[in-house]
């Protein structure tokens, strides 16, 4: 048995590379910290579990990662580019291509079926519709949810949504799927589902994913737990669940 | 994408969008019948105006007698004296005296003029017979200043005038008379220029008991009738060709009016302005100058589209433009998490913006269907249910025009026919008009132009982009980590 992280370590240089990074925001006149001072590294094809109370910063560091903002100081450095840096255009494209967001309250577009859905991610890649299609249909089969495909989110269980959601995120294929709570709205059997397929794509893509949790299940099975508390990051585990 | 989501978001609230194109159609369908109603009014106006002015004429050019040139004018009797207790009789034929006389090749210069596209010019005369009995002095004593009404010891005094245009047999296009206006007869043809024939209006016809083939006669010529015209508001008696007319009052190559015609209403301006320069001295009156002058419901319908239906026409397109902007910015806000997904899920902005920029272009686009609709039904309603209008050009005009002569009694000079100067007035105009106020009757006919249509379209394409720009202001200005929040 390997640990992965530290197998990346040796290997190769990290996806994702925190140094310093701090996010404050300022509401109704007071400023809350959400990130202090953390500075962390990710490698490729680790799966990071970031567990930590409610509102301690765990959902802002995922919008950090996930390009959709930016740190107030310090540097996300994303396969060696500065996020910090880059224009919200070329942050729309590294959204568009390689990352994937998997949210908990699914998000999924309501006038638009489970096909659509997964659809819309693929349209900023300017690919054909025919193609796009086609994608769609193999991420939503690939979910076990090809019979579905024309129901409307509302039509859906939680769990099916979700596996549109994650078929959303996947069918662009990514390098980075990142999880805020995804099973966090499910009943116990449902999360293990989800977990299932989460834990599928990991292994089976190589795909590096980071999930914010409670769930100490899916804690359990990722190859690195660290927990936020304040906005710091501490290490927990460093242990894999890959074989 | 695009057209299924645009399509699938507009049926999720579709009531919504209804209430948005509703409000849009609405007020495109006022913008449109308003200026139907309108383009109808200004039609009524323009036949209002050619009835009462000449057929096809966008200026007429006229000139007033400067203040000191030309006083009153006073004729005496021809003839020998009359003596007291006995009878008189006199006829004159005279210029119109408020129009002072043209040169006739000015008519050439001016069709010659660019974008004029005919030309012609009438000699306007009157011709006034004054007839009575002198009182006896001896035995009536000497009312010094009585009125020609107040006849006391067998004052008698009878004052009749008729009006007599010349105008030119082979201009049918312009001026104050046309081939159209013959009602019995026919109107006069190119050789009549040199025969003594008269074209007189039908009331003039039933006063005088004439009819096609009577003769009149005029400064002792005898003028054979040709034909009957039907001018509704004309003041004119009798119409005569244009040489006839100069040599009964012996004014060879001269004209009161000019008559002239525009190829095109937008360069009537600038053709009065040419006309101007050729002659400084003249009044140069268009349609435009004389749609002031008309009063009556037809003035009143005209004020009340132009003014008020133009304010609520505005108002409610005003009105409906804001509840699709308002609408639509709600609508944005309450899919912040719908566009932050899109957006964290690698969505450009522009992307976003298309998206709800389409759906408020589909919804403009109803509003102008829905308007274009409601707007023909507008027009045709108004056309249908309009009462018919009245055109009057007002006796206070009248009064003060032209021909309210007063006459003075008075031994020594004779009467004196004093007209009052209407040189603050449009003088052809008033030449016209010389005795009664004029009503016309017109139907107010809407009138419907594509050119409206398209307006009315594009106002509600721009209310439905104005929405949609509002909605992707909104929506732009949102930050893709909004997706994350779990209440929105
Ligand atoms: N847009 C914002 N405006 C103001 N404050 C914010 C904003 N986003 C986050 N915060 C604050 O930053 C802190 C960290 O928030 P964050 O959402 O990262 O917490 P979290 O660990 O994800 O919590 P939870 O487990 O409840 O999701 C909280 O105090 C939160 O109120
Ligand atoms: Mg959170």
């Amino acid at each position: 048995m390997q640990d992965a992280a530290r197998l990346h370590a040796t290997r190769e240089a990290p996806m994702y590379r925190l140094r310093e990074v701090s996010k404050q925001f300022v509401a109704h006149g007071r400023t809350i910290s959400a990130l202090n001072h953390v500075s962390m590294d990710i490698f490729p094809g680790e799966f990071l579990a970031v567990q930590g109370p409610t509102g301690q910063g765990k959902t802002t560091l995922l919008t950090l990662l996930g390009a959709l903002d930016r740190p107030d100081t310090g540097e996300v450095l994303y396969q060696g580019r500065d996020l910090s840096k880059l224009s919200d255009e070329a942050l729309t494209e590294l959204r568009a291509r390689d990352i994937g967001f998997v949210f908990q309250t699914f998000n999924l577009i309501a006038t638009l079926n489970a096909q659509e859905n997964v659809e819309a991610a693929l349209v900023p890649l300017d690919i054909d519709a025919r193609d796009r299609e086609e994608r769609a249909s193999e991420a939503l089969a690939a979910m076990g949810l090809s019979s579905r495909a024309q129901h409307l989110p509302m039509e859906l269980s939680g769990g099916q949504q979700q596996r549109v959601a994650i078929a959303r995120a996947i069918v662009k294929e990514p390098q980075v799927l990142l999880a805020d709570e995804p099973t966090g709205n499910l009943d116990e059997e449902t999360r293990a589902e989800i977990l299932d397929v989460l834990m599928a794509l990991w292994r089976e893509r190589g795909i590096t994913l980071v999930i914010v949790t409670h769930d100490s299940s899916v804690a359990r099975q990722a190859s690195r737990v660290v927990t936020i508390r304040n906005g710091m990051v501490f290490a927990k585990h460093d242990l894999t669940a890959r074989s | 994408m695009f057209l299924t989501y645009l399509e699938r978001e507009l049926r999720r609230r579709s009531k919504q969008a209804l209430v948005i194109a509703v409000g849009l159609g609405i007020g495109i369908g006022l913008v449109v019948t308003v200026s139907s109603a309108s383009a109808g009014v200004k039609d009524a106006q323009t036949k209002v105006l050619h009835s009462l002015y000449g057929v096809g004429t966008d200026a007429t050019v006229t000139q007033a007698p400067s203040a000191s040139g030309f006083g009153p004018q006073q004729f005496g009797f021809g003839g020998p004296r009359p003596t007291p207790g006995g009878s008189f009789s006199s006829t004159h034929i005279r210029r119109v005296p408020d129009l002072v006389p043209l040169r006739q090749s000015r008519v050439s210069q001016i069709a010659r003029l660019d974008d004029v596209n005919a030309a012609t010019g009438s000699l306007s005369l009157t011709e006034t017979s004054v007839s009575g009995t002198l009182p006896d002095f001896a035995s009536g004593g000497a009312p010094v200043g009585a009125q020609a009404s107040g006849g006391s010891g067998g004052f008698h005094v009878n004052v009749s005038s008729t009006s007599l245009v010349g105008v030119e047999p082979s201009s049918t296009g312009v001026g104050p008379l046309s081939p159209g206006n013959i009602t019995k007869g026919h109107y006069f043809t190119t050789p009549d220029q040199n025969a003594h024939v008269a074209i007189v209006t039908t009331s003039y016809a039933s006063q005088h008991n004439l009819k096609v083939g009577s003769t009149l006669s005029l400064n002792g010529t005898a003028f054979q009738i040709i034909g009957l015209a039907s001018i509704p508001s004309s003041t004119t008696d009798v119409y005569l060709p244009l040489n006839q007319a100069q040599s009964l009052a012996g004014m060879s190559k001269q004209v009161t009016t000019i008559y002239v015609s525009v190829n095109s209403a937008a360069n009537v301006a600038h053709v009065q302005s040419e006309i101007q320069k050729l002659l400084p001295k003249a009044t140069v009156t268009t349609t435009a100058n004389l749609a002031k002058e008309v009063t009556g419901s037809l003035a009143s319908a005209t004020q009340l589209v132009t003014d008020l239906g133009k304010w609520l026409a505005v108002t409610v397109l005003l009105v409906a433009f804001l509840i699709a902007a308002l609408f639509m910015l709600t609508t944005v806000s309450r899919r912040v998490r719908e566009f932050g997904t899109l957006k964290a899920i690698g969505w450009r902005t522009r992307r976003i913006v298309e998206q709800v920029v389409g759906e408020g272009l589909v919804q403009g686009l109803a509003g102008a269907v829905l308007g274009a609709i409601l707007g023909i039904v507008g027009t045709e309603a108004v056309s249908a249910f309009a009462p018919t209008l009245t055109a009057t050009v007002g006796p206070s005009f009248a009064t003060s025009g032209a021909s309210a002569f007063r006459t003075a009694g008075g031994f020594g000079g004779g009467f004196a026919n004093r007209f009052a100067n209407g040189a603050s007035r449009p003088a052809g105009f008033a030449a016209r008009f010389n005795n009664l106020s004029h009503t016309v009757l017109v139907h107010l006919g809407t009138s419907l132009q594509g050119g409206t249509l398209g307006i009315a379209i594009g106002l509600a394409l721009l209310g439905g982009l104005l929405a949609g720009a509002v909605g992707s202001w909104r929506a732009a200005r949102m930050r893709p980590a909004e997706a994350l929040r779990q209440v929105g």
